[in-house]
């Protein structure tokens, strides 16, 4: 596919990454920065144009008559937003994806569509990724939960502790254990490495599993991973911007939110907008205004400022003054690897919660949503399957009868509003969402052939 | 040492395997005209092969992805050692030593097309065949070719597509692929070098002279099937062909493609350096040919202007085609082809020299120094065709022209300490360094470069490989830090 993205900043860059290192895939960038196009094309494989994004000359030189899709994800909404109209205004092309921060766009669906601003889909990464951390706030323990068909089905990924009903025993087990409920493991990482998890696998202490599960199971499941952790009271947020703001709005009426920022204007204004939040001007890595807020009293101290460095060592200090849970939001990678082994709990990374709302674009086949999982070594996603048993190589079969690349889990159908946890006699119907987790992205490519049916059908 | 050279021996292996597989071309011709040469190549192109997949299988463990000094490194190493390996088959077949063989095959892979053989008509045909086919791999470039075929040097085959392709300004590309770009350059190449041949046959050659002079035309090598070159043919046509073809191949390939593309002439019109280049050729062959017919050398205008065309562009797209022994013209004459040849080749073409667009920047940078001196308080960008040069590149393309008058300078003294007479040492190296092919004095378009000793011949290799991957690549294996962990 060919694809153009505007704006190398961090969200840019790693979406180029995660684009270009897929075979099948033209990325061209567009950037103002020359000496940070120079770096990239000399780590990817990739075009670059200097220029301004939304100018249709600068557009030309990318490539733009023949591209498949056009991802916009510059600093500045408008921009964004010119740069998609244009495109499909001079060049009609198909899929034109713009990165809109501001919810006063956002609120008003009007603007988008027919006779409004050409844009196909909208993403802001800091809704993304504060909606993402309110999840983890609400499923205490878990490490990662992920949304498909609506919210009817949640991928968690929790570290297993002794004391949980089901470590020491095999899977197959689960069911005893849980009657009513049901769930599926998809993926087991246990120091690093992936296991392919069948029945009589045992979980083991300090084991990452990942299981799928409907929304109502979840808790239940987890709860066989480890002892049940009492529901979030108290959350100290570090950093009043885009997202520290963001979360406390969604937090603050069911928990007691705590907000720390530095800049007086910000807190001012941040204060003025938010209702309950205790807002608190001061330097969220000040031991004194820690201990004098009760740190040791949260259940979880969320470090969201737009500096990692910040977030890394203000999370450090608030874990050892005695904060239940941190987590911190933390761009480059190796440090997300380096962390997460360490004091922190949960490193966030933003890229890797937003590429999984670009990467469903790009699939082939009716791919509805992707999560990039594990730094995007695995990808967790959710497939449409269409036509009928002549034209579908997986419709009419029941699951143990599709062959799956190596490492890849069929975790859960949705049929309408039911939500099936596969089993081997489970059998595929026509319009039902499968979703599947692949622990090697590098298979994707069968997976997608799978899942397309054949030519004539196309 | 051990883990920096390992992994790019790794990857050279797989270089060797496929450069077996085009000696398949000799070996399937001396088969046909069963010809005493095939034994030659059958054990040449055997032995590359298992030297390759040798070499392959023990470096297996140390196979990683490609950093910037690893390409350049591999770049290095290849042309350093395919010579070597092209060589073999003549070194085996012909009464020639090793550093003859070396000589011949680099002096076919990087373009010169000087050669160190004589009776070249008697030679069997599949080896013939093998010197013009090393001349056309080279003109593109292997490492491009080896980019364009294996998917899998990606990122890495940007550093390394970099470090082969001619020209300052390397990071514009036709596609976003690299081995997307890699693939369009050559069919670009493939495509010119077919109808080259097509035209070349029907203008009174016999196919397999067509096919040879076709490959040296578009690589611009100077290789020929006869000794007199293409004065042997002495036909007007063929002449215009060849003149046609060699300036097309001092194009930039880019812009060729572009051309296709919008099936139009207006790329060439926007291409500042084709502008340049042709507007330098139309001078010089029109100037040239007036000097020759006032000096009396030829009789009438037409004739000198027809031996003027042909050997002028020849010579200055470095190609180094010729009709006429241009050494006993009158020397300015000469010595202008030799100036041409160092500055006409375009960038990201198969030609050698410093390439025009280093020529337009140094000539406007020039330019920008005279005028600020008079308006000191001047800001002016360095634009080329409308684009704006960076002072990276303005730097970049100074240090270039620093080095390459250096290593000129320091080889022509080592030539002249070798014990050759001044023209020679002079047109050897020039002629050398810009993969042009005959220079004057005893290595004249009369004669060739079998005069030379065995050292003064690998000073010429040198000066070749010099040329050819624009120097830096060649010196930078000289730089302590490069081997530094």
């Amino acid at each position: 596919m060919r694809i153009i993205i505007l704006g190398a900043g961090q969200v840019g860059r790693t979406a180029a990454y995660h684009l270009s290192r897929e075979e099948s895939n033209d990325v061209t960038v567009v950037d103002t920065n020359e000496d940070m196009l120079r770096d990239l094309q000399d780590r990817l494989d990739i075009r670059t144009v200097i220029g301004n994004a939304s100018s249709p000359r600068v557009l030309e030189a990318a490539g733009i008559a023949g591209t498949d899709i056009l991802v916009a994800l510059t600093n500045s909404d408008e921009v964004n937003m010119l740069a998609c109209h244009i495109a499909w205004t001079l060049y009609r092309t198909p899929k034109k994806i713009a990165r809109v921060r501001s919810a006063d766009y956002t609120e008003r669906e009007k603007l988008f569509g027919e006779n409004a601003l050409s844009v196909d889909v909208w993403i802001s990464p800091e809704q993304l990724v504060t909606e993402y951390v309110a999840r983890l706030i609400r499923y205490p323990g878990a490490l990662q939960v992920l949304d498909f068909a609506d919210g009817r089905v949640r991928l968690v990924g929790i570290r297993a502790l002794s004391g949980g009903p089901l470590v020491g025993q095999a899977l197959r087990t689960l069911r005893e254990h849980i009657p009513t409920a049901d769930a599926r493991v998809a993926a087991i990482y246990r120091s690093g490495r992936s296991i392919q998890p069948d029945g009589t696998t045992v979980i083991e202490d300090g084991d990452e599993v990942f299981f799928l599960a409907a929304r109502k199971d979840i808790r239940v499941v987890m709860k066989e991973m480890r002892r049940e952790e009492a529901p979030v009271r108290r959350v100290v947020i570090a950093g009043g911007g885009n997202i520290g703001f963001r979360l406390a709005s969604e937090l603050e009426y069911k928990s007691q939110v705590k907000l720390i920022e530095r800049d007086p204007k910000r807190a001012r204004r941040v204060s003025e907008l938010l209702n309950s939040t205790t807002v608190l001007l001061g330097d969220a890595a000040d031991e004194k205004l820690l201990l004098e807020e009760n740190i040791d009293g949260a259940d979880v101290f969320a470090a969201m400022t737009n500096s990692e460095e910040a977030n890394i060592l203000s999370a450090m200090l608030a874990k050892r003054l005695g904060a239940h849970k941190v987590m911190a939001l933390i761009n480059k990678p190796s440090y997300a690897e380096l962390i997460e082994s360490g004091s922190i709990d949960v490193a966030i990374s933003p890229q890797t919660v937003t590429i999984g709302s670009l990467l469903a674009h790009v699939r082939r086949g009716d791919v509805v949503r992707v999560h990039s999982l594990r730094r995007g070594a695995a990808e967790a996603l959710e497939v449409v399957v269409h036509g009928d048993a002549d034209s579908s190589k997986v419709i009419g079969r029941r699951i143990e009868d599709i062959v799956l690349p190596h490492g890849t889990t069929l975790g859960a159908v949705v049929r309408g509003e039911d939500v099936i946890i596969a089993h081997h006699d489970t059998t595929v119907q026509p319009d039902d969402h499968l979703i599947l987790f692949l622990t090697d992205r590098r298979h994707i490519e069968a997976v997608e052939k799978l899942f397309q049916g054949s030519a004539s059908f196309l | 040492m051990k883990d920096i050279l390992l992994p790019v021996a790794h990857v050279f292996a797989m270089v060797m395997m496929v450069f077996a597989v085009t000696m398949l071309a000799p070996l399937i011709m001396a088969i046909w005209e069963q010809d005493p040469a095939l034994w030659s190549f059958v054990v040449s192109a055997f032995a590359t092969f298992a030297l390759g997949a040798l070499l392959w299988l023990a470096t297996r463990r140390f196979k990683r992805e490609l950093k910037t000094r690893d390409g350049l490194m591999l770049v290095a190493l290849t042309w350093v050692a395919l010579p070597a390996v092209a060589g073999f088959p003549l070194w085996n077949y012909l009464p020639v030593n090793f550093t003859r063989a070396y000589f011949e095959a680099a002096s076919g892979l990087t373009t010169t097309g000087g050669t160190v053989l004589s009776a070249l008509e008697d030679l069997p045909r599949s080896i013939n065949l093998w010197r013009h086919l090393l001349s056309w791999l080279g003109g593109m470039g292997i490492i491009v070719l080896a980019v364009a075929i294996f998917p899998m040097l990606g990122v890495g085959g940007m550093q390394i597509y970099r470090a082969e392709m001619p020209g300052p300004m390397k990071d514009s590309r036709l596609t976003p692929r690299i081995g997307q770009t890699a693939k369009l350059l050559w069919a670009a190449y493939a495509g010119l070098t077919a109808a080259c041949i097509v035209c070349l046959r029907f203008t009174g050659m016999d196919w397999f002279d067509a096919v040879c002079h076709g490959f040296s035309a578009l690589s611009l090598g100077a290789f020929s099937t006869y000794d007199a070159n293409v004065g042997h043919f002495n036909s007007l046509r063929i002449e215009l062909v060849l003149t046609g073809f060699q300036i097309l191949a001092a194009l930039n390939f880019a812009t060729h493609y572009l051309a296709w593309s919008q099936r139009g002439v207006r790329a060439y019109f926007r291409d500042a350096e084709a502008r340049a280049i042709l507007g330098v050729l139309g001078v010089s062959c029109l100037g040239i040919a007036l000097f020759l017919y006032f000096k009396g050398t030829y009789p009438d205008f037409p004739t000198a202007l027809r031996h003027a065309t042909f050997n002028v562009v020849s010579m200055a797209t470095d190609g180094g085609l010729h009709t006429q022994d241009y050494s006993l013209w009158p020397i300015f004459a000469p010595m202008w082809m030799l100036f041409l040849c160092s500055i006409v080749a375009s960038s990201g073409s198969t030609g050698g020299g410093i390439k025009m667009i280093r020529t337009l920047v140094l000539a406007k940078q020039a330019n920008r120094e005279l005028n600020q001196m008079v308006h000191p308080n001047m800001v002016r960008p360095l634009k080329v065709g409308g684009t704006v040069i960076a002072n990276r590149v303005v730097f970049a393309v100074l240090a270039f022209v620093f080095l390459y008058f250096m290593s000129i300078v320091s080889l022509i003294f080592v030539q002249l300490a070798s014990g050759l007479d001044f023209i020679t040492s002079l047109s050897s190296i020039l002629a050398c360094i810009n993969n042009a092919g005959p220079g004057l004095g005893l290595v004249g378009p009369g004669s060739n470069y079998g005069v030379l000793n065995d050292f003064q011949l690998w000073v010429c290799s040198a000066a070749m490989l010099l040329g050819r991957l624009e120097i830096f690549t060649i010196l930078v294996l000289f730089t302590p830090t490069l081997w530094r962990k």
